[in-house]
Order: structure tokens, then C-alpha cells, then sequence
């Protein structure tokens, strides 16, 4: 692997609330290197979510160091060096498939037609091609979250940042789309941060693992997965998938005797 | 078969209609009934002066007498004056057809270019609540844009914007007019002004709810963009407040309307909806004034209703109406 493209070192991060201050984040460091697949997993209050959040500069960590791509979170972020999905799609109701998805290319003054262009291979990327025409309500939650992510590899930033993007859909749909992502990943060969509370998920499509406990918010154990790069869905019968699953379990179980 | 097909749809059709307005008819059918019902005891006591002066025995006999007692009793005691109370020239209380008659005369039979004629009238009215509700939605949103844009604005101007409400607009209209009139700004633009003054706050609240209502992750999403200010007002903000722009324009024409006639009142205007009532009122013609009044509600109720057309139109074209 090449040199890491996101590094965190001795990063905290301290929320001032009513009720004195909350450490989200804790002596967090962690380095991501270029193509891998990145899972945060953990309870909630681990500060996984706040993670994936100061790497996408949207919070200000209060002491460490965090660069991304070389730059700062900020500068990455004006530098549009990420694609972010949130948990909910959060498309705009007033704009079609497609012109949602050209929303960030409008933004950042793409061509009329490289809009078309780039919309019409995103769209086929995550299998919503001939719905460019077609309104959010008249889609199902899972197209919903397939059409976020296009629109967030709509502008071909190299790292994807994902915040429980499956999280609200059905577990049928969540396999199909896990798998769709896994393809995804392979043929785009972008980074990708991925914040889950799913075990199954964060094993099935990950390279690391990076399991979190809370109070305050710290990372218990980082796990590189074995598991070969192509993965079928029924690899997770497999042993070495449960293994790590175990592994991923005890993690999650170690950050909570502390309590 | 088709005839029928089409025959079948025609009354479903028909049906869905029936279903909306007959809720609505019903109101009105009772309102109309409640008001034919109050002509008598209103208008008993100037019909039975008039019976007596043609030649009518009434019960009791001297007008004294009859002032004691209440209308209501005074038709249950001499029957034959009810059907007078509905036709009399100056009623207290006109009754559902004269106001309809009145209204017929002023609005179809007379030619608009006539002093009397309730078109002409409502177009002076109409003419000023429109340039004052374009006004008030403009200086509306603008002041809106401040408010979320500028924490400085947020805090200074909506106070103010709330304690402009608080004064009534009665006490305030004769100032504008007066004052304005004062250096030389007379007829449409100073009943304009009242109308803006009404309209601007309901477009101000519903502006500013709207702008502020896309959610924290809608915002973030903006932010991964590096997207300016300017393009997030463009791209997000305004789109999604135009549901709450409608509700507040529809608030603010009626709300125009008003402010027009009131600017119409206070100083003694020859022209407009406010002008006839006021005429109808010193010069003892009732029929006038309730002609007046009741054009003035048909005209605010087809303004709103011309409103929901665009809104429902706009919303549908958003890809917003149709869920």
C-alpha cells in the first residue's frame, strides 16, 4: 500500500453542553491508506459518526493533528477531495433523479454537457439508469439512498465518506446494497469510511475494521481483514468471517466494561 | 359501452365536486337563514312607523308605546307588517335579495365607466391592493433574506416587524393619508402603503420559517460541496420555502384588500369599495354598504383562490404537489 491519504494523530474533540463537557473524540489516531475499505463500528456515543465528521472538516477537532489528502480537513473540504453520504438521502423533493444528482456538479460549474455525461454513468453505476427523470417520492427508500450515492460520486472525489447510509432500510435490502457498494468500491477503486453498527456489515465489506467505545469516545481495537477483496454474500458463512465477527464482538464488549 | 364509460366518469366527476361544495353550501345556506330570519326583528320597528303613516291599524297604537317594545314582539303582535320588513327602501337590515338585487344593478347592469357601478369601484380598490401587496411581498422577503442572513437584522428588525402589527391600523391609516397627502402624494399610493404595511408581516414570518427550514443535514451536505452562501440560497433555501411564500401570500392579499378599503375610509375617498360603504352609510342607503361589503369578500375570496391555482400549478411543476 502507498502512503496513507487520511491521517488522525492524538485527535480530541470536546463538546461543551449544559452539562459540562463531552469528550466525543479521545486521543483518536488512525491511518487510512489510498483503496482501502474502512469500517467504524461501535455503540452509540463512540464517537464514530464525529469521526467520520472531522475528516470531512464539518467538526473541529479541539487538539491533534488530521489531514487529509496532505491538507487540512477544511482545505480538503474546499478542495472537494471527499463524496459524502449521509443516513438519510435527503434528496431535494423539487429536483428529479438526475438533477439531484447534478446539484454538486452545478455547484462546482461542471459543463452543461459533462452534467449530462458524468449524470448519466453515476446513475448506471448504481444500477438507476432511465429513473433520471423520475422524482424522489417515486422512489423506495433503498433507490433514495442509491441515488445519494451517486450524486456523491457524482463530482469523482477519490475518498467516499459513508455515515450509516443503510442504516433505515430493511435487512434484505441492506445485503443487496452491501454487495452493490463492494462492486462499487472495486470497479471505482476509491477509499471509503464507513460508520455502521452492524457487525455483519462492517466485516462483510471491509479491509479494516475500526472498532470504537464510548465515554469518551476512543478506538478499542483495529482490525485488517483477511478476507480476499472479492466477496460473495456467502462468504459470511465462511470461518474466517466469523472469526473476525468474534473478534469484532469481544472489541465492542472490552470498550464496555470500562463503564 | 363508451357512452356509458364516459357517462360513468362525467357523474364521478360530478359526485367528487358535489362532495367538496356541499359542506360549503351548507354554511351558507344556514347563514342565509339565520340573516333572512333577523330581518324582521331588525327592521320591525321603522316598517310599523311606515304602516301606520299608510294607513295601518297597529297594536299598540302610539309610537312611544312601540319603541318599548322589542322588535321580536312587536311582529308577533301585528303579523302583517313581516312581509313589509323584506322590502322596505332603508332598512336597518337589508334582506339576502335586495343585497343580491343591489349587487346585480351596480355589477352587471350599470355600465362600468358609471360612478355607480361596482366594477369601477373595484378596480380603484383592486388596483391599489395589488401595487400594495407587490410592494409588501417585496419589502416581505427582503426583510426575510435579512433576518436569516444577518444575526444584526434577526435581532433589530423582527421586534420591530411584531410591534408594527400591534398598532391598529385604523389609528394609523388617517396619518399615512394625511401625511402623505400633505406633500402632494394623493389617490392610489397612499392606500398602497397601508396595503404593504398589512401585507409585508405574514410574508416576513412565512419567509423566514422557510428559509430557516432545510435541516442541519441538508446544510452539511451543502457544506461537503464547499458551496457559498449565494449558491445555498439559490439551490436550497429559497426552494424550500416557496410552500411556506404561498400560505403567507394568500394571508397577505386578503390582508391588502383590507388595508386598501381602510385607506379608503378616513378621508372620505370618492372611489373604491371603502368610499361606498362610507357613502351608503351617511347617506342612509344600506343596500350600498352591504353591496360594497359583500363585492369586497367576493373579490378577496377570488384573489385567494387565484393564489391557490399558482401554488398548486408552481408545487406540481416542483415535483412537490403530487405526493
Amino acid at each position: 500500500m502507498t502512503d496513507p491519504v487520511i491521517t488522525a494523530k492524538n485527535l480530541d474533540l470536546t463538546f461543551e453542553t449544559n452539562d459540562g463537557p463531552v469528550h466525543a473524540l479521545k486521543d483518536v489516531s488512525l491511518d487510512i491508506n489510498k483503496g482501502e475499505f474502512v469500517s467504524f463500528i461501535g455503540p452509540s456515543g463512540c464517537g464514530k459518526t464525529t469521526f467520520l465528521r472531522c475528516i470531512a472538516g464539518l467538526e473541529q477537532p479541539t487538539a491533534g493533528e488530521i489531514s487529509v489528502n496532505g491538507m487540512t480537513p477544511d482545505e480538503a473540504r474546499r478542495a472537494r477531495a471527499y463524496g459524502y453520504v449521509f443516513q438519510a438521502a435527503g434528496l431535494y423533493p423539487w429536483r428529479t433523479i438526475g438533477r439531484n444528482v447534478k446539484l454538486p456538479l452545478e455547484i462546482m460549474g461542471f459543463s452543461k454537457a459533462e452534467q449530462n455525461e458524468r449524470t448519466r454513468r453515476v446513475l448506471e453505476l448504481v444500477d438507476l439508469a432511465g429513473f433520471e427523470k423520475k422524482f424522489p417520492w417515486q422512489l423506495s427508500g433503498g433507490m433514495q439512498q442509491r441515488a445519494s450515492i451517486a450524486r456523491a460520486l457524482a463530482f469523482d472525489a477519490d475518498i467516499l465518506l459513508m455515515d450509516e447510509p443503510f442504516g433505515a432500510l430493511d435487512e434484505i435490502v441492506r445485503d443487496h446494497l452491501n454487495e452493490q457498494l463492494l462492486k462499487l468500491w472495486a470497479r471505482t477503486e476509491k477509499t471509503i469510511g464507513f460508520v455502521t453498527h452492524s457487525i455483519p456489515e462492517a466485516v462483510y465489506l471491509s479491509t479494516k475494521i475500526v472498532v470504537m467505545s464510548p465515554r469518551p469516545g476512543r478506538i478499542s481495537d483495529v482490525i485488517d481483514s483477511p478476507l480476499p477483496r472479492e466477496r460473495p454474500l456467502d462468504i459470511r458463512d465462511s470461518a474466517e468471517f466469523i472469526e473476525i465477527a468474534h473478534r469484532v464482538r469481544d472489541g465492542l464488549r472490552a470498550g464496555h466494561i470500562d463503564d | 359501452m363508451r357512452t356509458a364509460f364516459v357517462t360513468g366518469c362525467a357523474r364521478g366527476i360530478l359526485m367528487t365536486r358535489l362532495n367538496a361544495i356541499i359542506p360549503a353550501l351548507t354554511v351558507v345556506a344556514v347563514i342565509v337563514a339565520f340573516w333572512t330570519l333577523c330581518v324582521i326583528p331588525m327592521n320591525a320597528h321603522l316598517t310599523a312607523d311606515q304602516a301606520q303613516r299608510d294607513g295601518m291599524v297597529l297594536t299598540p297604537e302610539a309610537p312611544r308605546d312601540r319603541q318599548e317594545l322589542s322588535g321580536l314582539s312587536l311582529a308577533l303582535k301585528n303579523p302583517a307588517i313581516i312581509p313589509l320588513t323584506y322590502v322596505q327602501t332603508r332598512p336597518r337590515l337589508p334582506s339576502p335579495h335586495q343585497v343580491v338585487q343591489e349587487l346585480y344593478d351596480t355589477v352587471i347592469d350599470k355600465k362600468i365607466t358609471s360612478k355607480r357601478s361596482l366594477v369601477y369601484h373595484g378596480w380603484v380598490t383592486l388596483s391599489a391592493t395589488l401595487l400594495g401587496f407587490v410592494m409588501g411581498t417585496t419589502l416581505g422577503i427582503m426583510l426575510a433574506v435579512g433576518i436569516v442572513y444577518s444575526r444584526t437584522m434577526d435581532k433589530s428588525v423582527m421586534p420591530w416587524a411584531i410591534t408594527s402589527q400591534t398598532i391598529p391600523i385604523l389609528a394609523l391609516a388617517p396619518m399615512i393619508i394625511v401625511m402623505l397627502g400633505a406633500i402632494g402624494i394623493q389617490g392610489l399610493f397612499p392606500k398602497s402603503i397601508i396595503s404593504a404595511y398589512l401585507s409585508f408581516f405574514p410574508v416576513v414570518v412565512g419567509m423566514v420559517k422557510g428559509l430557516r427550514s432545510p435541516d442541519a443535514m441538508q446544510l452539511d451536505l451543502l457544506r461537503t460541496y464547499g458551496t457559498n452562501s449565494n449558491q445555498g440560497f439559490w439551490k436550497l433555501r429559497l426552494p424550500s420555502s416557496i410552500p411556506y411564500l404561498f400560505a403567507s401570500l394568500k394571508i397577505g392579499i386578503s390582508a391588502s384588500l383590507v388595508g386598501a378599503i381602510v385607506g379608503e375610509l378616513p378621508t372620505g375617498a370618492r372611489a373604491g369599495f371603502g368610499a361606498r360603504m362610507l357613502v351608503g352609510d351617511q347617506y342612509g342607503q344600506p343596500m350600498v354598504t352591504w353591496a360594497a361589503l359583500f363585492a369586497a369578500a367576493i373579490t378577496a375570496a377570488m384573489l385567494v383562490a387565484i393564489l391557490s391555482v399558482i401554488e398548486r400549478q408552481t408545487l406540481r411543476r416542483m415535483g412537490m404537489g403530487a405526493a
